[in-house]
């Protein structure tokens, strides 16, 4: 079952995603933020806009490979794949 | 008289509460977080903070316990469907009279909460949020639920319906620098005032548009932009894309309203049927970004003018507010307690505020000024608080 790994800036909003191993079942890039957010309602208010699509200053990859579509995140996660979620770096 | 202050600033919410000792700001709030607008609402008590997040999206965060805790509010959004015509950044060779080839369509996406306004006490649970890309958002339920007025949103001045698909396909709406942050360029909604005696009746002001009413609670709107002047578009008498800074209205008299404009200082007095620029160039007053309007009196207001338009910071190095109690004919530069030399402070256009005889300003610098005799005379409240978005007693 693939496994999520995220921001520690992420724990600030959602600290009952701290500290345990994300543990998803098989599927869609979107299938698998879905299951974060039933763990932590909000989450996905978060990564996606309100048209599901990833917002601007959030990355995805799937392993090393960063996600191809980020209107819909279709892409498919496999078994001993592991998500990152990530923030592009901006400063200030 | 007012105990308490909330700054909005770059770095957090901040709470100055008026002690024996003087005022003293408690530990910030939503700590790292850019806050853009932060208020308290009058009939319950509840404290409002818009959140400006860079990576997570815009926010609203309410307290119910005095700043206490906070809580995020997730509810406002843009409904399936709402789309708007994409707005261009002008470049230095743009050409407002050419044609601009075939619009294209964006889904609409919050990009910023530019402020929140509370309702009249005859609405109670009624909130407004204004918005980038210039969405106006109410709810009558304390903010737990949000929905887009669509009359607003779908005004022919924008383009039309965009839901059905059936768009005139043309907007006279501008977009807003404030809005190149977020990589787009489109309007945004910045003030939103309700007549106090009449619930149904409310203006907003929309960068780059102007000002709209509506007398039937939203169901329809109105430009009401006349006299108003503009001087970096070929007809400065043009009905649409002016660029409002902050437009408010006298409480007690609310068919006295004032706008700081992008080119000048506005006032009506007949509920914004008519505009009239009373600004004195001379005298420093024309430029600037907030503007108040005294409790009572309809034919006072405060201004803290900057240079226009292309250095946008104080004048010659010298802050000052300046202050009409005649409907503008006559301003008085009110000096004594500010920095005269070497001040090169922008105060933004919430961050201006007054309660009773007390004003109070903020500067993109950090410098946080209080006047408790009208502005007649300051003191400085802090010099390192983080870039100061918005000033509101609470």
């Amino acid at each position: 079952m693939p496994t999520v790994e995220m921001t520690s800036h992420l724990y600030r909003f959602f600290p009952v995603l701290e500290d345990r191993e994300l543990v998803v079942p098989t599927g869609s890039v979107a299938s698998v933020l879905a299951e974060i957010n039933n763990l932590a309602p909000g989450f996905l208010d978060y990564i996606l806009d309100e048209r599901g699509a990833l917002r601007r200053h959030v990355n995805i990859s799937v392993n090393d490979t960063i996600v191809i579509d980020k209107k819909t995140l279709s892409d498919r996660v496999p078994d001993d794949g592991t998500v990152y979620i990530f923030q592009a770096l901006s400063g200030g | 008289m007012s105990d308490t202050i909330l700054l909005g600033t770059r770095k957090g919410t901040v709470i100055i509460e008026r002690s024996p000792a003087g005022w003293r700001p408690r530990p910030i709030a939503h700590q790292g977080i850019p806050v853009c607008y932060a208020a308290r609402d009058p009939r319950d008590g509840t404290l409002w903070a818009s959140l400006d997040h860079g990576h997570w999206g815009p926010k609203l965060s309410h307290s119910r316990d005095g700043g206490a805790t906070w809580q995020d509010v997730l509810s406002l959004k843009y409904p399936e469907g709402a789309r708007h015509i994409i707005q261009y950044l002008p470049t230095p060779d743009f050409d407002p009279e050419a044609p601009s080839g075939e619009p294209e369509y964006r889904d609409a996406t919050v990009y910023k909460i530019w402020n929140v306004t509370f309702g009249s006490a005859a609405q109670p649970g009624r909130l407004y949020a204004g918005t980038i890309p210039g969405g106006l958002f109410v709810s009558d339920d304390g903010g737990e639920s949000w929905e887009l007025n669509r009359a607003l949103w779908n005004h022919a001045s924008r383009g039309g319906d965009l839901f059905s698909g059936e768009a005139t396909s043309e907007t006279q709406w501008g977009g807003t620098p404030a809005s190149i942050d977020y990589g787009v360029f489109e309007p945004g909604i910045h003030s939103i005032v309700v007549d106090p005696r009449d619930p149904d009746h409310v203006y907003v002001a929309a960068s780059s548009a102007g000002v709209l009413e509506t007398r039937d609670g939203g169901k329809t709107w109105a430009g009401r932009n006349r006299g108003m002047l503009m001087d970096y578009l070929p007809n400065p008498l043009a009905e649409w894309g002016h660029d409002p800074h902050f437009v408010t209205a006298c409480p007690s008299q609310p068919d006295h309203l004032w706008q700081q404009n992008h080119c000048g200082v506005f006032y009506s007095d007949d509920g914004a049927q008519n505009w009239t620029k009373v600004s004195e160039p001379a005298n420093g007053v024309h430029f600037g970004f907030p503007i108040v309007a005294d409790a009572q009196d309809g034919r006072t207001a405060w201004v803290v003018p900057a240079r226009a338009d292309s250095e946008r910071m104080a004048i010659d190095g010298g802050l000052f507010v300046a202050r009409t109690t005649d409907g503008g004919q006559s301003w008085q530069a009110l000096r004594k307690g500010l920095p005269q030399d070497n001040a090169y402070d922008i105060v933004l256009r919430h961050a201006l505020d007054a309660a009773g005889d007390c004003l109070c300003f903020g500067s993109s610098t950090g410098n946080v000024y209080l006047s408790e005799d009208r502005g007649d005379s300051w003191q400085c409240l802090g010099s390192n608080f983080p870039p100061v978005y918005s000033v509101r007693f609470g």
